[in-house]
């Protein structure tokens, strides 16, 4: 799951990590109203110009925002009227949200900063390790998958032991080799330790800051923050999935997880249905090797019922480009007549007008097979997944294929 | 002969007394020689009970002490599978078999930490388990579909480990055993130790290995191959379609910051002499040519 920024910000503010002072807004007035509490003349303007600054920034679950014009510079409150008028409800475009871009339904309003230097942090999970590691470089404000690409020796790692946490003297040693000033080392090390204990006790499965900067009344502030977490915990934080924003998610993923299915939506035209995460995502690079596109990955997982096959069927139905269906099924535990009369149920329930190519193996598979062919419903059979593939290729292609 | 379990071995099933644990545990006495494998239940609070004359204790420990059990397969719900890995570590069971899927990743780093130089190891979670046809089948693998022969099998995946176990069998092949070690980012076996157990297994012949997308296991056991392995390999890896940054199914299934593609991983098992199929509908027939 992921969260927005002004939400990461102040989860970071329970634990200690320091940032810029900002509010949320959801209009333009509120985006006034917040600008002028926060006060014109953000406390880390220079105060020589003390000119009034705020940066209006846009909220969505995607990166890149600065480069899309999601993060503009106000210097006065018509400024930030201005600006939030134009973000809220503008759509979005940046490297990470796809051509289709996202809509602008949140602004963060925060004071300006007084940037001396920009760092980067992260803390992410090793799977190798299979520990926490904290991982910064003096690159900040970069796209940091670059920085390791072309200058690996500029990101700087330490694994943290899960049984004592971030120690000072590990968190005090990346400080200085990211090139904290020497000063200000305690404060960085102070960040960097409350930076895992939020991650640690928020069961999070990402969390960057970049930038992380070194400002000019000496001090490290946070002035990004990027949260995820893990989807198996969230069971014990319900104060974080409240922070959930379902605008911020694929309607058909959204609905999908209601009915416990495993969705994502991609942009092909052949639906897929299978039981398995592994045998989904092959049946949809068979659909691609035999030159089609499939429209979504989907795991009805073990226990596909009626009921969870029909949702299924609806759900991929209500993709306008979908021209026909795959439902590939290994039963298992999970019986082949079971899921045939689930498949043959849904098909009539929906009414299906695109073709249905159905590859069944596995337990009672003949019987499954026997329940497919007397349904009278026009299912194209298949022997194995690359006749399938084929098969279903052809036929969202208009090709008529024997059932 | 066969890796890890056979027909001698005795079984514990933490978690007997919940539905999927009980269902479970039924299949896999009716598996084979499961009869006289399948020797314990445990369940804390319940010791003293049976399951349909499996004899239920409270603590792995009392369980072991009473049957000589020395792998354990856990059915317990997510929010306590960890806890209950880390009994039959302290128990001391030489093998432990998670099935349950959700289990936070932050218990899980908690648990291989304390797993550290102790001498349990550990399939899954997120696995179907493992089986070693005609002999013995822990997890919920259909046990129908598997033929006793002489090619190991490991994958990250449940229903993919079928595939590619169907396929063998209808060839008229077999396995020597099949393991699914997973679909989680932190977990026990990987397919390195499997590969080397494979490659030590007298009565395997040759090795299927499954991958899928995320991490970089499949890479690390290619290079071991490349150097160690006496036996022909063959693979395919899942998700040569998957979109960067989303999770396909499986917690440990993602491409992130680059990392973890299907294509990276197919390369680099080509380069250390590993023959890989785009087709998963192949596997078998991929195999038998190098046989």
């Amino acid at each position: 799951m992921n969260i927005h920024e002004y939400q990461g910000k102040e989860l970071f503010r329970k634990y200690g990590v320091a940032t810029p002072r900002g509010i949320p807004a959801f209009t333009v007035e509120e985006a006034v109203a917040a600008a002028k509490s926060l006060g014109g003349r953000g406390r880390e303007a220079p105060s020589a110009r003390s000119n009034d600054v705020w940066v209006v920034k846009a909220q969505i679950h995607a990166g890149g925002r600065g480069k899309g014009g999601g993060v503009k510079l106000a210097r006065s409150l018509d400024e930030v009227r201005d600006l939030a008028a134009k973000m809220l409800g503008m759509t979005l475009v940046t490297h990470q949200t796809g051509p289709a871009g996202r809509v602008v339904r949140r602004l963060l309003i925060e004071e300006g900063a007084d940037i001396r230097k920009e760092l980067y942090a992260a803390l992410v999970v090793d799977r190798v390790l299979q520990r926490v590691v904290l991982m910064a470089s003096s690159e900040g404000g970069m796209d940091i998958e670059e920085v390791a690409a072309k200058t690996p020796e500029k990101i700087h790692k330490v694994a943290i032991d899960p049984m004592k946490g971030l120690e000072d003297g590990e968190a005090e040693d990346i400080a200085r080799r990211i090139g904290v000033p020497a000063e200000l080392v305690p404060k960085a090390r102070d960040l960097f330790k409350a930076l895992y204990r939020c991650f640690d006790e928020c069961d999070c499965s990402l969390v960057e800051v970049n930038p992380l900067i070194v400002t000019g009344d000496a001090r490290v502030v946070a002035l990004d923050a990027k949260l995820n977490f893990d989807d198996n915990a969230l069971f014990r934080h319900p104060e974080i999935v409240a922070l959930r924003d379902l605008d911020e998610e694929d309607p058909a993923e959204v609905e999908a997880s209601k009915y416990d299915l495993s969705y994502i939506q991609l942009d092909g035209d052949i639906g897929c249905l299978v039981n398995g995460a592994g045998l989904a995502m092959a049946t949809m690079d068979t659909i691609k090797l035999f030159g089609g596109n499939p429209a979504n990955f989907l795991d009805v997982g073990g226990g596909a019922t009626t009921e969870k096959v029909t949702e299924a069927f609806k759900i991929m139905l209500r993709n306008p480009r979908l021209a026909a269906i795959l439902v590939n099924i290994f039963g298992g535990i999970m019986k082949c007549d079971v899921i045939a009369t689930g498949v043959v149920a849904a098909a009539r329930q929906v009414a299906l007008k695109v073709p249905l190519v159905v590859r069944l193996e596995g337990t009672n598979v003949d019987l499954g097979k026997k329940i497919l062919a007397d349904s009278g419903l026009p299912i194209i059979s298949a022997a194995d997944m690359g006749e399938a593939a084929k098969k279903v290729v052809a036929a969202a292609r208009g090709v008529p294929v024997a059932a | 002969m066969s890796i890890l379990i056979d027909r001698n071995t005795k079984v514990i099933t933490q978690g007997i007394t919940g539905k999927t644990g009980q269902f479970h545990t039924k299949m896999c006495r009716d598996y084979a020689n499961g009869k006289s494998c399948f020797v314990a239940g445990v369940t804390p609070g319940k010791g003293g009970q049976d399951f349909e004359g499996i004899p239920i204790y409270d603590t792995v420990k009392e369980a072991k002490a009473a049957t000589g059990a020395t792998v354990s397969v856990i059915y317990v719900p997510p929010p306590y599978a960890a806890a209950a890995i880390d009994e039959a570590v302290e128990a001391e069971l030489d093998l432990v078999i998670c099935i349950t899927e959700g289990i936070p990743v932050r218990d899980m780093i908690r648990t291989r930490y304390r797993m550290q130089g102790r001498k349990t190891r550990l399939i899954g979670p997120n696995c179907p388990g493992l089986i070693t046809p005609d002999e013995i089948k822990i997890g919920i693998m259909p046990g129908h579909i598997h033929r006793k022969g002489k090619i190991g099998i490991v994958s990250r995946s449940g229903t993919l480990t079928y595939e590619a176990v169907g396929q063998v069998t209808a060839l008229g092949l077999g396995q020597s055993s099949a393991v699914g070690i997973g679909g989680d980012p932190v977990n026990g076996l990987k397919h390195i130790d499997v590969m080397k157990m494979f490659n030590d297994d007298p009565a395997t012949e040759a090795v299927i290995m499954i991958g899928e997308i995320g991490g970089s296991d499949e890479e690390t056991a290619a290079r071991w191959v490349k150097d160690n392995m006496k036996k022909p390999v063959v693979g395919f890896i899942a998700g040569v379609t998957a979109p960067p940054g989303k999770r396909m199914g499986h917690a440990g299934a993602i491409i992130s910051g680059g990392k973890g593609t299907a294509q990276e991983k197919l390369a680099v098992m080509e380069e250390c002499g590993i023959k890989v199929t785009r087709n998963p509908a192949e596997m078998g027939k991929l195999l038998k040519t190098v046989l």
